[in-house]
């Protein structure tokens, strides 16, 4: 006959390699068609605003007053703005600011609203509630007034509207992942690991944490999709990333400008950047959630 | 012999699947008169289901329906969408398994009662109302005005099964589709939805197929009985619960349970998929 | 729980977060570098008047608490403080801009209502190329921030077409709705492609629903079954997106009122965060939260309504 704890085990074992299995399918596999052409478009967009001092054609910031608000042509692909910078190579370092203002947003909030949710579900009673209560108030608020707060305190800038929409994401993170903890929790490989002695916390890190991972992930690309639109729009209004920086945002604003001037151009592109990089999140995020929820 | 109620002759449905096809309805036929009950019985996935979607028209367009449903002489595979409807809402009346998924959560009992009267055939909603009351209280339903009032998961499963049999009646059809009207039902109030059904369908001449995996309840309530194994009818006619001769009929008939005698093992159907096979080979 | 008990708990429930995020919008005044009365006044430095009238708003010379009791007490008797930049009280810069915020958010409402449940209504009763197309066009949607559908409707419909007015509100009535039509659509586009891909998933899941199967079979009309009994009971989730939706567009409306340049509520807001006008930006946000939690209670409560089994506060 099997001791419990082998038994206990092999339950244990059995989710782990549960998960692993989900790892080593092909990317293609877990994103499908679609999702796959999505995460293809973002590789590209991502890979160019990396290195975006080799791809960018121009010094995003050299005015070209000579060349100002001129279409599309060889020397510039997509003309230039009203100042006469190259709008192509404002696109690719814009895209730098777009991508990497929202994915500070995710991870700051993603770490914070993990930790949060494993403590309150580990601990429950007390701790639980408290948590709890305090993720309703913030979910009683919208985002974007966080990143207005924000800038009402320390004034305009991209490190304020981040650390404002940061502590609007944790909420939405961390009530996903205290449910998928909660669930864990209750499943015997977790009361096996707990008969060998281990401690909470090194449950809720080497059990816990694996297990939920998907859903962390999957709910982090999710966000990332809605943090892209808010930190922009805030850009947009003159809140986030200032002048002369780069910005998609910043870039649909002077755009704009320039629209009401008959060259519709620059607002043209950078929007349609903003939504190419919106749908390839989203696209991803929603294949990661389905993906998460059938695994369980 | 005048021209039965409902007539299925040679009925097939064939499932199509993406690596070829399934026949879940392998030449189904069976004749029901009017004022005649049926029993049509056997084990979950033999096809009684299907058998009354099919005659119901109701079955997936993925299924392929071929044979003949005739009902009063017309055929019903034939009929267009006005006269699907017709038939459904005038001559056909369905009770379903579990009430409960079945009325819609959301409106109101009386709404459910009175609203293919109110809809499909012009009656004044206050007439609908009392026809519904003096129903509901021929089923046996006390403060039939109340329950009217009341949401459908205000009502205990039994309770709402006898308002499924009352929606059926107020349609007045010729012909009554009862699939395991009871088996979602507590023990205590099988017995009391059957009788009723049982009763009220004698009282008003109608005829019943009724669909159940009971052979005993079956026998008691019905003047003939159809067995049915893997989509085909393998025996049916007045004789089969006190003289079966199919094979599977005997099985069945000696699998159930007896109280008067104890036994250690329950037995267990040997007929299977391959004695089934084995044996219309023979036949043919 | 009967209907009393119920609005008292609610009513409740409601106070208690309405005092917590009061309590940080005020506290937002001490989590500012530099002292409360320099960064009210700002750069702007301040005449002894101007010092002595920030004092008395922000009761500056009292404890923590009792200052916060004391502008709370202000708030409740409707004095929500004096704007510096404008020279004037803040609850009648509030008043004469919170019509033009709440037209806005009326009609996008309606707009994300009306087109929302009929595109995911029709996309998922037609199937096929039109689902397949309402989908993709609901994708986009979804990924598109309403400044840049503003931008984008400005150059088409305003300085290209010259259909609509590029900016303002209007001047009452059939005007304002003109002014506003453009507006409105930017403000609803996202939501009204989220709305659809919800009523779509909803419709799709009733219309399998056995009970819809017995309004078949009893032979009644298909479009009688599609309004009574696949609408109705999608209704549940449609109803709590859209309520949701509607307290977010109170936010969205920050952004939208700005590309249209509306006299709104929002763009206020935006314009005393960059003059540091604080006690606007104060009363605007408080605003904003009151009219996000109280149109979230209203959807709360509407519940019990859409679907009876749903007892009166058993869901929070």
């Amino acid at each position: 006959m099997t001791t419990p704890s082998t038994t206990s085990l092999a339950v244990a074992r059995a989710a782990r390699e549960r998960r692993s299995a989900g790892f080593a399918r092909t990317t293609a596999d877990r994103l499908g068609v679609v999702g796959s052409i999505a995460a293809g478009i973002l590789l590209v967009i991502v890979l160019a605003a990396v290195f975006a001092p080799i791809v960018a054609p121009y010094d995003p910031d050299y005015p070209d007053l000579l060349a100002s608000l001129s279409g599309p042509s060889p020397a510039h692909l997509l003309g230039t703005d009203a100042l006469g910078r190259d709008i192509l190579s404002r696109l690719i370092w814009g895209a730098r600011i777009t991508l990497a203002g929202p994915g500070l947003v995710i991870l700051i909030a993603t770490v914070i609203g993990v930790l949060l949710a494993l403590f309150a579900a580990w601990r429950r009673g007390r701790a639980d509630t408290v948590i709890t209560w305090l993720l309703d108030v913030l979910f009683a608020v919208p985002g974007i007034v966080f990143g207005l707060i924000a800038v009402a305190i320390w004034g305009p800038s991209l490190v304020t509207v981040v650390c404002g929409l940061a502590i609007a994401y944790i909420p939405y993170v961390a009530r996903v992942v205290r449910g998928a903890a909660l669930r864990e929790r209750n499943m015997p490989y977790v009361s096996a690991a707990w008969l060998q002695g281990q401690s909470g916390t090194g449950i809720t890190f080497t059990q816990i944490l694996p297990n939920v991972q998907p859903i962390v992930i999957a709910q982090a690309v999710s966000s990332l999709g809605f943090a892209v639109i808010e930190l922009a729009a805030l850009s947009f209004l003159g809140l986030g990333v200032q002048p002369p920086t780069a910005d998609l945002g910043l870039m649909v604003k002077s755009g704009f400008d320039s629209v009401l001037r008959g060259h519709p151009t620059e607002a043209i592109a950078a929007g349609a950047l903003i939504v190419v990089i919106v749908w390839c999140v989203t696209v991803i995020g929603d294949r990661l959630t389905s993906n998460a929820r059938s695994m369980r | 012999m005048t021209e039965p109620l409902l007539m299925l002759d040679d009925v097939r449905a064939t499932l199509r699947l993406r690596g070829g096809h399934q026949t879940l309805l392998d030449g189904v036929s069976f004749e029901i008169h009017a004022g005649e009950a049926l029993g049509l019985v056997g084990e979950s996935g033999s096809g009684k289901s299907l058998t009354t979607r099919a005659i119901t028209r109701m079955l997936d367009p993925a299924f392929r329906v071929s044979g003949e449903i005739a009902f009063d002489g017309t055929s019903v595979l034939a009929m267009n969408q006005a006269a699907l409807r017709r038939y459904r809402s005038t001559d056909v009346g369905m009770i379903f398994q579990d009430p409960r998924a079945h009325v819609n959560p959301v409106h109101r009992v009386g709404d459910f009662l009175t609203e293919a009267l109110v809809r499909e055939r012009g009656v004044d909603r206050r007439e609908a109302e009392r026809r519904a009351v003096v129903l509901l209280d021929e089923v046996g339903v006390r403060n039939p005005e109340q329950r009217l009032r009341q949401y459908p998961h205000e009502l205990s499963g039994g309770l709402l099964q006898r308002v499924m049999i009352a929606s059926v009646l107020l349609a007045e059809p010729k012909l009554i589709l009862a699939d395991e009207p009871t088996t979602a039902l507590d023990v205590t109030a099988q017995s009391d939805v059957m009788a009723i059904l049982d009763e009220q369908r004698r009282a008003r001449g109608l005829a019943l197929l009724f669909i159940t995996h009971d052979l005993e309840l079956a026998a008691a309530c019905c003047d003939r009985l159809a067995v049915m194994y893997a989509g085909e009818i393998v025996e049916q006619g007045a004789h089969v619960y006190h003289a079966p001769t199919h094979p599977y009929t005997v099985e069945l008939l000696g699998a159930r349970p007896s109280i008067d005698q104890r036994v250690d093992r329950l037995p267990v159907l040997r007929y299977d998929r391959e004695t089934h096979e084995l044996l219309k080979a023979e036949a043919s | 729980m009967s209907l009393r008990a119920y609005l008292l708990r609610r009513a409740g429930g409601l106070l208690l977060v309405l005092l917590v995020t009061s309590f940080i919008v005020f506290g937002l005044l001490y989590l500012a570098p530099g002292s409360p009365l320099a960064f009210i006044l700002g750069p702007r430095g301040g005449t002894p008047e101007q010092i002595a009238a920030v004092t008395a708003q922000y009761h500056l010379n009292d404890p923590f608490f009792v200052r916060y009791a004391a502008w709370l007490g202000d708030i409740l008797r409707g004095d929500l403080g004096y704007s510096i930049v404008y020279r004037q009280d803040v609850s009648s810069l509030i008043s004469g801009r919170i019509g033009t915020t709440l037209a806005l958010v009326s009609m996008a409402a309606v707009i994300i209502a009306v087109v929302g449940v009929a595109a995911g209504t029709f996309a998922a009763l037609r199937g096929g190329w039109s689902d397949q197309l309402t989908s993709t066009t609901a994708a986009i949607g979804l990924s598109t921030p309403s400044f840049v559908v503003g931008v984008a409707l400005i150059s088409i419909f305003a300085v290209g077409l010259g259909w609509f007015p590029t900016f303002g509100s209007g001047t009452g009535g059939l005007d304002t709705i003109v002014h506003l039509t453009l507006p409105a659509l930017a403000l609803s586009v996202a939501s009204a492609a989220y709305l659809a891909r919800i009523t779509r998933a909803s419709v799709l899941e009733e219309s399998g629903r056995e009970h819809v199967q017995t309004a078949t079979v009893r032979g009644l009309a298909p479009g009688y079954i599609v309004r009574h009994h696949v609408l109705r009971n999608s209704l549940i989730p449609i109803v709590t997106v859209l309520g949701l939706t509607i307290a977010t567009l109170i936010a969205g409306a920050v952004v939208v009122e700005n590309v249209f340049a509306l006299d709104g509520l929002g763009s206020l807001l935006v314009r005393a965060i960059l003059q540091r006008d604080f006690a606007v930006v104060q009363a605007v946000i408080l605003v904003l939260v009151v009219a996000f939690v109280v149109v979230n209670a209203i959807v709360d409560f509407l519940y019990t309504f859409i679907d009876p089994r749903i007892a009166l506060g058993s869901r929070q």
